[in-house]
């Protein structure tokens, strides 16, 4: 996969606004974001109330995302250009999302939200009007997403990759430091994992680093790219990021997003913790 | 299940009275707020630990843990940098000047 085929610059999307077949979506959990401004043209996706399903902890199902789909004026054949705040974290969740389902050409626009703030590029509130389609998904492709058994068989065996800050990593914080502090019944980290915070992959802007500078980041960080990897964070979507970077940015082969992350891992009855600030206080 | 947007960005505590270390403060260019600047903040090894957008008047807030850390804002305008010490729980001002 080239990255010419996974993401698209700020220029080329301004180039691209009235293309036909293109269509950009905003992707993010506030969506005050997009009422207050999105690029002209832009559909909103809701991250919360649209693409979790909201009785059982899972995203929506097949049926669902069609639905959701065609009542967005997407159809199967355009090619979607997600973009969102966060430094595209929702945005990265859902393009991962979009390949679960198996919609053949979405990309991410490269520093998303912020990048094109920082350019001073139109952002408007006017909605736009898009006629609904008749949206058919795939079956998902469970081939890139794991499941906490699989994650648990995972230890010491495959590479496990913690994409959380240094401090959610040691224990010391339970959540990013932008929210308060709830989190999993339990701090630390699954054992045997590797932490590459997915700010890594970043720069400042938001855009992603060259593939030389990316490669060598996982590289010097113990990655095994001959061993399939699994990414977490806490809700599935930063990792969603780094999920991005190494399958579709690297092409590494076998890599999984684990959406369950901390949430789910830190609250499970039985399983191995590593906690590197509780060992230090005992 | 609470997701990673984050709540509305206030300086000023909503209650003085917490067991959260909060790092918080405003972004300025001059005397005027800034607001729509992103807002990182960096543990003392420099790591990104967390960004935020700051409020129409500026405004800013992070659940930090204890110890030193660097709040950078970033915006069209320009950008700039402050660090502060969080010794303990309560809210820990530092307001940052871009430019």
């Amino acid at each position: 996969m080239s990255r010419d085929e996974v993401l698209v610059s700020t220029d080329w999307a301004e180039q691209n606004l009235n293309t036909d077949g293109v269509v950009f979506a905003e992707v993010d959990e506030d969506t005050t974001a997009y009422d207050n401004g999105h690029i002209p043209g832009a559909v909103k996706l809701d991250w919360r109330n649209e693409l979790q399903d909201h009785v059982r902890r899972d995203f929506v199902d097949r049926t669902g995302f069609s639905e959701l789909l065609s009542a967005k004026g997407i159809g199967n054949d355009d090619t979607v250009i997600l973009y969102g705040g966060n430094n595209n974290w929702f945005a990265a969740y859902a393009y991962w999302y979009f390949k679960l389902y198996g919609h053949s050409d979405v990309r991410l626009l490269d520093g998303g939200r912020k990048k094109w703030e920082l350019d001073g590029r139109e952002l408007t509130k006017e909605e736009p009007s898009r006629s609904a389609t008749k949206y058919v998904a795939q079956e998902p492709d469970r081939s890139i997403r794991a499941f906490r058994d699989e994650v648990v068989d995972a230890i010491d065996n495959q590479n496990l990759v913690d994409v959380r800050s240094p401090d959610e990593f040691s224990g010391k914080l339970v959540a990013p430091a932008h929210l308060p502090q709830e989190s999993a019944q339990r701090g630390g980290h699954i054992p045997s994992a590797i932490n590459v915070p997915w700010s890594k992959a970043a720069n400042e802007d938001g855009t992603f680093k060259s593939d030389d500078e990316l490669r060598k980041i996982y590289g010097e960080a113990g990655l095994d790219d001959s061993k399939d990897t699994i990414a977490y964070c806490r809700i599935g979507e930063r990792s969603s990021h780094t999920w991005f970077v190494l399958r579709e940015l690297l092409g590494h082969s076998n890599v999984k997003n684990y959406d369950g992350s901390w949430t789910e891992y830190g609250s499970l009855v039985g399983v191995p913790i590593e906690n590197p600030s509780e060992q230090q206080e005992a | 299940m609470s997701g990673c947007g984050a709540p509305e960005q206030t300086a000023t505590a909503v209650s003085e009275d917490t067991d959260q270390v909060i790092v918080a403060g405003r972004v300025r260019s001059g005397e005027q707020p800034v607001g729509n600047a992103f807002v990182r903040l960096l543990d003392s090894s420099g790591e990104f630990t967390a960004e935020v957008v700051s409020s129409a008047e500026g405004d800013f807030r992070f659940y930090a843990g204890e110890g030193t850390w660097t709040v950078r804002a970033l915006h069209r305008d320009g950008s700039g940098q402050s660090d502060v010490a969080a010794s303990g729980p309560g809210v820990h001002p530092v307001d940052v000047a871009v430019a």
